[in-house]
């Protein structure tokens, strides 16, 4: 019987790491599913869903060898659901403000305040180093409507940081 | 009037490109009505192109007057469409009709000047922009056999980076 598992496998990046697991992956007869991989700092990350025919054990087994030469920590648990059926964002909210202790979870503070389910979070800090500033791109949904989350972020503008909200008007042709 | 059938990715004939239009006779009006009525039929569709449907000619509908707050210019038969001016780019989120349950964030021209003809064969230009001129890209894509999921990309390598840089650059 096929099982849905969630890979996690991170380590210093360096070229070859997507297609030797994918390879390792194939090799073991798993099917791969949504996936985010991403250098984050000097490091690769990879989580991945993949549907398997056999235990967790069975599919760690496949994934050590890889994983100890490449020098990846890897981590394997079972986990449902099929890859269809996603989930829609229906708003777009983009902050940015000098870098400080506290900012991300301020945000995601007044966003779970407002009923905000966040789908996706990419964060970056750019800027020069003496001055470093913090992006941060959210996508989900707004499940009180926009007005909640209006007045969930308007204490967060107050404090400097800049945030700016955009329906997403999914357009299908 | 027909509902058609939508072809699906992978069909290899999305990849087609389009021929353009030169009869504006029966067979094409009967065309249109078909397609007007398979694009009213797809979910929440606001905009439908002919290759979609297996008929290789430039020919599109968009409508977007569902949405009443954005700009929109009503049902409009595209036939042999061309933007012949372009500005700004922006980036929002589509899905098509020939790739189920999958959406992804796609950048644009975010305004057009757009020339067709319409089901008579009248020349036309419009000036649109935003949500309208989103839909018109996307189905002007079908008609080179391009489709949204080449062109979808992740903010934090595009605009992201973009806005970035120019900051940097204002300092
Ligand atoms: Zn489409």
């Amino acid at each position: 019987m096929q099982h849905w598992y969630m890979l996690t496998l991170v380590g210093h990046d360096q070229p070859g790491i997507v297609a030797r697991v994918t390879a390792a992956l194939f090799e073991a007869g798993a099917n791969l599913g949504e996936a985010s991989m991403m250098r984050l700092g000097g490091e690769f990350t990879i989580m991945l869903r993949a549907r398997y025919d056999g235990g967790v054990y069975a599919l760690r087994g496949h994934l050590e060898p890889i994983a100890d030469a490449l020098g990846l920590h890897l981590h394997v648990d079972a986990c449902d659901g099929e890859p269809q059926g996603h989930v829609e964002p229906d708003v777009r909210i983009s902050v940015s403000g000098a870098d400080r202790p506290g900012i991300v979870s301020e945000v995601a503070g007044a966003l779970a305040e407002a009923g905000f389910n966040i789908l996706e979070l990419e964060s970056d800090v750019a800027g020069s180093a003496d001055k470093p500033i913090y992006l941060i791109h959210i996508e989900g949904e707004a499940r009180q409507g926009s007005d909640a989350l209006e007045a969930a972020l308007a204490p967060l503008r107050d404090k400097g940081v800049d945030v700016s909200m955009q329906p997403i008007e999914l357009m299908v042709g | 009037m027909a509902t058609l059938e939508i072809l699906k990715y992978p069909d290899p004939r999305l990849k087609q490109e389009s021929v353009e239009v030169e009869h504006f006779d029966d067979d094409l009006q009967r065309f249109l009505d078909d397609l007007e009525e398979t694009m009213g039929d797809g979910p929440g569709a606001v905009g439908i192109a002919a290759p979609q449907v297996g008929r290789f000619q430039r020919i599109a509908i968009v409508d977007i007057s569902s949405k009443p707050k954005l700009v929109n210019h009503g049902r409009m038969f595209l036939i042999n469409p061309e933007i012949v001016e372009w500005d700004g780019l922006a980036v929002g989120r589509e899905g098509c009709l020939s790739v189920p349950d999958y959406t992804g964030n796609v950048v644009r021209a975010e305004r057009i000047k757009l020339r067709y003809l319409d089901r008579d064969g009248n020349e036309i230009e419009i000036d649109t922009e935003g949500y309208e001129a989103r839909a018109v890209q996307h189905e002007m894509d079908h008609l080179d056999g391009m489709l949204f999921v080449d062109r979808v990309v992740s903010r934090r390598h595009d605009l992201f980076r973009r806005k970035h840089y120019k900051q940097r650059g204002e300092r």
